[in-house]
């Protein structure tokens, strides 16, 4: 039994590794659809735009109002912006986007290409001549990893001004205050660690969700499975990838 | 009409000698369990038609998967255009199979995309100017009588017009060889008769070689005993005791390939399962 399970686990790894593999490859062979490039970037980049900005918009809020209670035990309520920006920027920012983006997108791409696997559209492609990893992953892949990047900006960016609508109209503190100490916190390796991430991220929440509902069996089941299977493994990869990238970069940058 | 009458051939009879459009030597197939294809040999010779008969799950439509390279024999090898498949890297393989026909047992029309979309899917993908597209694809639509549903959607057409639109998508290139996958499975005998029809215009006037899988007797026997009047528009019987002699037929029971001959030969055989089907 556990054999058997262990061994699964090092096929599906093994897997992934080569459809992975396969699926950044592609980019630097013709032909490259870039007409789907452009359809994927509006489906994942415009597309989760809102979600992405409202969540970020209230995460920013609620870091502002925890933070201030417990800074004002110190004295120190004026540190607010400097808590929300870095806190934003360095981890919430690119895990909380990863983990919005990979439920509405890993989720819709496992069950789109499952659904096409069960009808045999997949099959039909590749019978016409067409390489679905081409075709299908490869865009998929690109336009998450190209949207995420900005999607975390702008996540970041709603969650500083989230934090300010709490420190101005809630906490009624200074907004200058708030946005100088903000700004003054940043430096460029929590940028970068801020903005690297979501490479990451981008490149799991696609790559999962292509991978889950390319290898879809067993009819309209089986696409529920995937999906299922597609966004709980992105959501713990990002996690865990960001875990490591963290260690990474705390490790690159205090040297 | 009467088989078992003298045998006689009507039309062309496929090259003798010309090297196969396909040619399955010794293949056999499983997954995780028994065979699904055990030790299967056929050819199929240029402007051939070969009906594969048997009762489902006997493993058909694997073996017309494995013709285009869409599933890897375990053992055995298989030529295709001349060109050893079993092996080739799927880069290699989709320029082959750009130049097969095939129709899915469920149409596996790209729902998302209009009949126009769908029937024209290689033709977009080779960036052919899309004047060109709408009149090769009306012509197409036209082929199977369906020139009117060319802006509609796949969801919004019938079981029977979804198939139509399916053939039409393999017939439009020009293929070099078609493979229909239980072309008449689920629908009704009116429609059925129409699809039968549309194979049998394709086999005799573009004489394009073809594997048709199906377990209807009835579909099978019509292709063998009656042929397309282009002037007339539709198809008309034989004369008695005549049969294609480019259509030929194949039987498969639990995974083996058990009859491979003649309309003749095959109403004639003295095996038991091939007996049993028949009746």
């Amino acid at each position: 039994m556990f054999d058997k399970t262990a061994k699964k686990i090092v096929l599906t790894v093994q897997d992934y590794s080569l459809f992975s593999y396969r699926a950044a490859q592609n980019l630097f062979k013709p032909p490259i659809y870039w007409p789907e490039f452009l359809v994927q970037s509006d489906v994942i980049g415009f597309g989760s735009a809102s979600i992405v900005l409202l969540s970020g918009f209230f995460t920013g809020g609620v870091l502002a109002l925890q933070s201030a209670a417990t800074l004002s035990e110190f004295g120190a309520t004026a540190m607010t912006g400097r808590f929300v920006s870095l806190t934003m920027i360095r981890e919430l920012g690119p895990v909380l986007t990863g983990i919005m983006v990979s439920g509405r997108n890993a989720s819709s791409m496992a069950s789109e290409l499952g659904s096409m696997v069960v009808t045999e559209q997949i099959d039909a492609m590749r019978a016409l001549g067409v390489d679905p990893m081409r075709k299908l992953v490869t865009p998929r892949v690109c336009s998450c990893v190209a949207m995420l990047f900005f999607l975390t900006i702008l996540a970041n960016a709603f969650g500083i001004l989230g934090g300010g609508a709490v420190t101005v109209l809630m906490n009624h503190q200074d907004a200058n205050q708030y946005f100088s100490t903000a700004w003054e916190a940043l430096r460029y390796p929590d940028i970068i660690q801020g903005l690297v991430k979501p490479l990451f991220s981008g490149f799991i929440i696609a790559s999962i969700g292509c991978f889950y509902g390319m290898r879809t069996t067993g009819g309209t089941e089986g696409v529920g499975r995937s999906t299922i299977s597609a966004v709980v493994t992105a959501s713990v990869l990002i996690i865990f990838v960001d875990f490591l990238v963290t260690q990474v970069m705390l490790a690159t940058f205090s040297k | 009409m009467n088989l078992t009458a003298d045998h006689a051939t009507h039309g062309t009879a496929p090259a003798a000698g010309a090297e196969p459009v396909v040619a399955f030597s010794h293949v056999s197939i499983s997954f995780f369990g028994p065979p699904v294809l055990d030790d299967v040999s056929f050819t199929v010779a240029p402007g051939e038609t070969r009906i594969l008969l048997g009762p489902a799950g006997v493993g058909k439509s694997v073996l017309l998967k494995l013709a285009n390279g869409l599933l890897r024999p375990d053992e055995g090898s298989i030529r295709l255009f001349g060109q050893e498949i079993s092996h080739m890297k799927d880069e290699k393989l989709f320029p082959l199979r750009a130049r097969v026909g095939m129709v899915f047992q469920e149409s596996a029309l790209f729902d998302s995309l209009t009949v126009r979309d769908n029937v024209a899917y290689q033709l977009i993908g080779e960036r052919v100017p899309d004047d060109v597209i709408d009149a090769r694809v009306r012509e197409a639509l036209t082929f199977v009588g369906l020139a009117d549903t060319f802006g509609f959607f796949p969801g919004s057409l019938s079981g029977g017009m979804r198939r139509r639109v399916a053939i039409a998508r393999a017939l439009i290139h020009g293929p070099e060889l078609v493979l229909y996958d239980s072309p008449t499975g689920g629908l009704d005998p009116i429609t059925s008769t129409t699809i039968i029809e549309l194979i049998m215009k394709q086999r005799d006037v573009s004489r394009t070689p073809s594997i048709l899988v199906t377990h209807r007797l009835q579909d099978a026997f019509t292709l063998s005993t009656h042929r397309y009047d282009v002037e007339k528009g539709g198809m008309v019987p034989l004369p008695e005791g005549q049969t294609d002699p480019g259509t030929t037929f194949m039987m498969m029971e639990s995974g083996r390939l058990i009859f491979d001959g003649s309309v003749h030969d095959l109403v004639h055989s003295e095996d038991p399962f091939v007996k049993e089907f028949l009746e």
